[in-house]
């Protein structure tokens, strides 16, 4: 049965590790059994048809679901558990911004630095602002913002804290072409930095660029494990007679 | 626990921030506890029961009424943009965030309490000098504990189709003990009596809050972690 | 499907027992009882109603307590037990509730009184009906089940409290004197027939409880076939 492993780096536990990975909703079984390491500097994408369980590994390994069997770690601490603390690295950028519709950008950047209990937290949050070339715009409200605008702001608040480990569901979606490449190349620099990346994706030409490793999940279950490929086009066309898409 | 707190008073500043931006849950509150207390009026008849009889009960069920509609904002806020996510996401701990909740909530409620008050002793001309510092804390003593529940409910609540159902028949039977006891006591403080009638209901209170406050926040995790 | 089955059996089995006990107790009541003095021969439905308020605090605790062990193990099967109990004390509650009434009017005159064992019935009963209103709201299993344990953990301490609001009302507001010979000095054939009542009532709910429980599981196995194909 297909682990999913990074190259380890030394003797230090793994950037993020899952054994025995399993999550049923009901009688209803949506993960079976995975394994899963991932090292700082890699890029592991997860891709599959929809329903294979992709948004449901994410969030079982950002510790927001409780698995029904397994565990998962971050830098060998329990994800759940000792009120969270391991989550402190984690960052997580979803499809949906995470921002409050009531509450000015610098308002919720504020509110974010916190919630991770970072000095100065409204220093904090308008440097974020100012990094991400939003600083005009700290006094919006985030339905003002285009789709793309939004983006970067929720990319923002997922690195107020300086996280070690990105999580990422979708963040392409609904993304123009421009705003999309400024994530890839946000996420190369990021890799380049140290930090994990794992990536959700249901369109692998988006994180091409990006992955260095490209997992395939179908049922529940590991199909297909490798570092990247050279030919996009191969790639898909084993891709899509391993999806029957 | 200082940490606790402080993560508690964020999380609490941050909805009270949000609320007062778009302020529509608490003037809906208000408005609707005006309107409870017209229609209170309009519907006893003035020679049968004197409005002191009728005063307390009168104004803990407008209290009741308005802060259900008020107490599902909470966590309505939290499911926009997935921000609940970003709560539990961070290490924060559950603790924490049903305080938070809990203390915006209570910030809430007492806000329509506190307008509902004085619009009370308009319409129904009640005389509430030298008893009022009373009323005002049993207020809040028999609030805490409704609110509380309110809270873990409202989280539950809210995940469902029919929140603004599912919450008032969830709670109900839950408000009923401080409910008793809030209009036990304002109605003997309005009568003057000695604080010694109001003893026991006094403590019921206390106790249901001191229960029910604990209890809800070591329950919270069951209900929003997944 | 086999299990539950099985289960349902063996309830069945015990429901038919209860039944054949509640004709001994009907028996019992009408032969071997005396009559009460001052409510006459309709005092009698006292040995139908206490032990089903009785029937309705005890299914409603073992709520709470499935409950509290649901969320400590996890276990699915706390929580199948949870909501077959919570259906079987919302019927009991139910029953002891219409029943009251009738009762209760050529008795005391009045539809209603807010007594001790009447007022928390009526509770337990609303308790019930937010408990499974909320599992009906609630689809997805384990939301489900951790939703409702909190409710009906809560739901369980929350009984004290009502009992401790209903004695201080009472002890403020003397209500008309009801009569309810539930004191221990009961002639030994009261007493003798309570008990045996109780019992009966007891055998009943753990018929319909673990037949309740068998169907859950038919129930289950059922979507999960249909699922799989």
């Amino acid at each position: 049965m297909p682990s999913c492993d990074g190259t380890p780096s030394g003797a230090a536990p793994p950037l993020l590790a899952a054994r025995g990975l399993s999550r049923s909703f009901g009688r209803r079984r949506v993960l079976h059994d995975i394994h899963l390491t991932l090292e700082p500097g890699e890029a592991l994408a997860v891709a599959g048809p929809n329903g294979a369980g992709k948004s449901t590994l994410l969030r079982l390994l950002a510790g927001l679901m409780r698995p029904s069997a397994g565990e998962v770690q971050v830098m060998g601490r329990p994800v759940r558990g000792e009120e969270g603390k391991a989550r402190r690295v984690i960052g997580l950028l979803s499809h949906q911004s995470l921002l409050y519709d009531d509450l000015t950008l610098l308002e919720n950047l504020t509110f974010a630095a916190r919630l991770y209990g970072i000095a100065r937290p409204r220093e904090a949050a308008m440097a974020a602002l100012e990094q991400a070339g939003l600083a005009a715009r700290a006094e919006e409200l985030p339905r003002r913002l285009s789709r793309g605008l939004l983006q970067r702001a929720a990319i923002a608040r997922t690195r107020l804290h300086s996280p070690r480990l990105l999580l990422l569901d979708e963040p392409f979606t609904a993304l123009d072409a421009a705003s999309a490449e400024r994530l890839r190349s946000e996420l190369r620099d990021s890799l380049e930095a140290g930090l994990g990346v794992v990536l959700v994706t249901h369109h692998l030409a988006e994180v091409w660029g990006v992955a260095t490793r490209i997992a395939v999940l179908v049922e529940g279950r590991w199909v297909w494990e490798e570092p990247r490929p050279g030919e996009l086009d191969e790639f898909v066309s084993r891709y899509r007679g391993l999806v029957g898409a | 626990m200082p940490e606790t707190f402080r993560l508690a008073l964020a999380v609490a500043g941050k909805d009270i921030r949000a609320e007062l931006r778009s302020r529509t849950a608490l003037l809906s509150a208000i408005v609707f506890a005006a309107l409870v207390l017209v229609v209170f009026n309009f519907a006893r008849d003035p020679t049968a029961l004197a409005v002191v009889d009728l005063a307390p009960s009168v104004l803990w069920v407008t209290f009741a009424l308005a802060a259900m509609l008020a107490l599902n904002r909470a966590f309505t806020i939290e499911r926009e943009n997935a921000a609940i996510d970003g709560l539990l996401l961070a290490p924060l701990p559950r603790g924490a965030l049903f305080a938070g909740k809990l203390l915006a909530n209570l910030a809430f409620v007492c806000t329509v309490e506190a307008i509902t008050l004085p619009l009370f002793v308009l319409f129904f001309n009640v005389d509430l000098s030298g008893s009022w510092p009373g009323i005002v804390g049993v207020t809040l003593l028999a609030t805490i504990g409704f609110v509380a529940v309110g809270t873990i409910f409202s989280a539950m609540a809210v995940r469902t189709r029919f929140a603004e159902l599912m919450l008032p028949v969830l709670l109900l039977p839950f408000m009923v003990p401080p409910l008793i006891g809030a209009v036990q006591v304002t109605s003997r403080l309005l009568a003057g009596r000695p604080l010694s009638e109001m003893l026991g209901w006094l403590r019921l209170l206390a106790l249901y809050d001191v229960v029910f406050v604990t209890l809800c926040a070591m329950a919270f995790s069951a209900v929003v972690d997944e | 499907m086999t299990a539950g089955r099985a289960i349902v059996r063996r309830g069945f089995t015990l429901i038919a027992l209860a039944f054949a006990g509640l004709a001994g107790v009907y028996i019992l009541v009408l032969g071997y009882t005396p009559i009460e003095a001052r409510q006459g021969l309709a005092q009698k439905i006292f040995y139908l109603h206490v032990p089903a308020a009785w029937c309705s605090l005890m299914a409603f605790s073992l709520v709470g307590i499935a409950s509290a062990l649901y969320l400590w193990l996890h276990e699915p099967r706390l929580d199948r037990f949870a909501a077959a109990s919570a259906e079987v004390g919302v019927a009991f509650s139910a029953v002891m509730l219409t029943t009251g009434p009738i009762w209760a009017k050529p008795i005391w005159g009045t539809w209603w009184t807010w007594d001790a064992r009447l007022t928390l019935t009526l509770f337990l009963f609303f308790l019930f009906i937010g408990y499974l209103a909320l599992r009906a709201a609630v689809h997805e299993p384990s939301e489900r089940a951790r939703f409702s344990a909190v409710v009906g953990i809560l739901g369980m301490l929350l009984v004290p409290f009502i009992h401790l609001s209903v004695y201080l009302f009472r002890t403020l507001h003397p209500q008309p004197i009801v009569l309810k010979p539930s004191a221990p000095s009961l002639p030994p054939e009261m007493l003798r027939t309570l008990l045996i009542s109780m019992a009966v009532f007891t055998l009943l709910y753990l018929g319909l409880v673990t037949t309740r429980y068998g169907i859950a599981l038919k129930e289950e196995a059922k979507e999960e076939a249909a699922d799989a194909s």
